[in-house]
């Protein structure tokens, strides 16, 4: 279900908008034109946008005006792009990123 | 060749364009956000004369009297170095290098967060994020949600929240912490509030009755220590109730909780686990002034304004040539000020680039500035007076030496 908020009493309502389909981690998603992914995705429900990339635990936006990074997703290949900075433009590709390899995580010298 | 470059298109930022484009400067503006209009952009609240302070329409209003003055304004650009060269300033920027003699960081605030475990959960977001959601993303952060953290800030969005049709299920303490301040201090946050009590429900201060109003009052000051609190919109403020940690395994399932003795310490026995989908953590603000550090201007640590803030005198000028700064980023004040501000500093720049004939507009302006404080209905703190001689005191003294 739709979390939009299409009638507000006091900012009043959304008037028609043009649909622009995107893929968040190859699903189809369906923004309005003006929203950002964050936007859009939350709207279908979406709460998490990418895994942290050495635990993998789920993250999602955390303040919403592009300070925190914790909203980064790759978009059409890019990575460390902010959700909630970034408008959806039709067809655009969101990936949540993966787990990446800590080769050091143990510390140098054969540890 | 532009003469001013701006970072930052909120209030304070686009006042200070609108008034220096006005005595004939070149101005650019650029922000990170995908459109102007700054944290004013979410603000919606009823004022105590039951007019709607609609921050799209001042941010629209604004907006569009800068671009009639030829004010470039681009958005979508982050600003992430400074330095200065005998052209003027050299901004480095996701869109390349931009060149200005005279440069106003009007950067704000950003929100503090507070450590609670399980924050990092999807669900879980600054108060701040919730209200830009609702508010200008027109996207509700959830159905029902717990806040963490009791502010005049907070308290303002929890009812922009409302509004929207999103149920404040309570809002709660933060745990204490070293770096929670008196957040989590029953009697300072009730304290707190107390000072912004005339602004309470303002259903009641358009009915007219004072009577009403002071037992509103009366009712916050005893109300202290019963276990359901006061309710303010119908949303309850529990100054008894602290969060203990945030649960859910990939999404925010409920806050625990636990009620706390009148001194803040948590009551053994008392913990509880309540259902929410969303969680907003709720810091205060303080000034976002990492470029200003960059740019090497000296710095007081005032914590009345908000923390760390460049030092500037009354004109916004920093003790750095060239320099100058408007709006939150010179201490934490309501969006008037910022605007009132912005003003001050555009047309501070436009006399230091020989453009302004007759001084008497710069001097009304900071004048203005001091009665738009004085009739702020939302004060920050009751400090802001004192903070702000204090910088300028600084400042002085910085200049001279």
């Amino acid at each position: 279900m739709s979390q939009r908020i299409d009638h507000h009493p006091v900012l009043g309502s959304l008037g028609d908008r043009k649909q622009l389909p995107f893929y968040y981690n190859g699903s189809v998603y369906t923004a309005y034109e003006g929203e950002t992914i964050a936007g859009a995705l939350l709207a279908a429900g979406v709460r998490t946008l990418r895994v942290h990339e050495e635990k993998g635990t789920p993250r999602g936006i955390y303040c919403n005006i592009g300070h925190c990074y914790e909203c980064r997703v790759h978009v059409d290949g890019v990575p460390t792009v902010r959700a909630c900075m970034t408008l959806v433009q039709e067809g655009m590709q969101v990936n949540a990123g993966s787990i990446l390899p800590t080769p050091l995580k143990k510390g140098g010298h054969g540890a | 060749m532009i003469d001013l470059l701006i970072i930052g298109a909120g209030p304070a930022g686009l006042s200070a364009a609108i008034a220096s484009a006005k005595q004939g400067l070149a101005v650019r503006v650029v922000d990170e956000f995908y459109r102007p209009g700054g944290r004013l952009l979410g603000q919606l609240h009823e004022e105590p004369d039951g007019v709607w302070w609609n921050g799209l329409d001042e941010a629209a209003r604004l907006t569009q009297e800068a671009i009639e003055l030829g004010v470039e304004i681009r958005c979508g650009v982050s600003v992430f170095h400074l330095t200065h060269s005998q052209d003027g300033w050299i901004v480095s920027t996701t869109v390349g290098e931009m060149i200005a003699p005279l440069l106003l960081i009007a950067t704000g605030a950003s929100e503090a967060a507070v450590p609670v475990p399980g924050w990092t959960l999807p669900g879980v977001m600054s108060i701040g994020a919730a209200q830009v959601m609702t508010n200008v993303q027109r996207v509700r952060v959830g159905q029902r949600g717990v806040v963490i953290g009791i502010n005049i800030l907070s308290v303002a969005i929890s009812r922009e929240l409302q509004l929207a049709g999103i149920t404040v299920d309570r809002m709660i303490l933060p745990p204490s912490t070293t770096v929670s301040g008196t957040a989590w201090q029953p009697q300072a946050v009730m304290q707190s509030l107390l000072r912004v009590a005339h602004l309470a429900p303002s259903l009641l201060i358009r009915m007219g009755s004072k009577m009403m109003g002071n037992s509103w009052m009366q009712k916050l000051a005893v109300s202290l220590y019963p276990s359901n609190g006061f309710s303010m919109w119908d949303i309850p403020i529990q100054l008894r109730t602290a969060a203990v940690e945030i649960v859910g395994t990939s999404q925010v399932e409920g806050v625990r909780i636990a009620r706390v003795a009148a001194d803040g310490s948590p009551i053994a026995g008392t913990e509880q686990v309540i259902p929410a989908d969303f969680v907003c953590i709720a810091g205060g603000l303080s000034p976002l002034a990492e470029l200003a550090a960059i740019a090497g201007c000296p710095f007081a640590y005032v914590p009345s304004l908000g923390g760390h803030v460049p030092l500037h005198n009354e004109s916004m000028r920093t003790p750095v040539p060239g320099l100058y700064v408007a709006g939150n980023i010179s201490g934490i004040e309501s969006a008037k000020v910022a605007m009132a501000q912005g003003t001050v500093a555009g047309l501070s720049i436009a006399k230091a680039r020989g453009k302004l004939t007759n001084e008497q507009p710069l001097l009304d302006a900071i004048q203005q500035v001091k009665i738009v404080r004085q009739n702020a209905t939302i004060q920050f703190h009751p400090n802001i007076v004192a903070g702000r001689a204090l910088v300028g005191q600084m400042t002085a003294e910085w200049i001279a030496n």
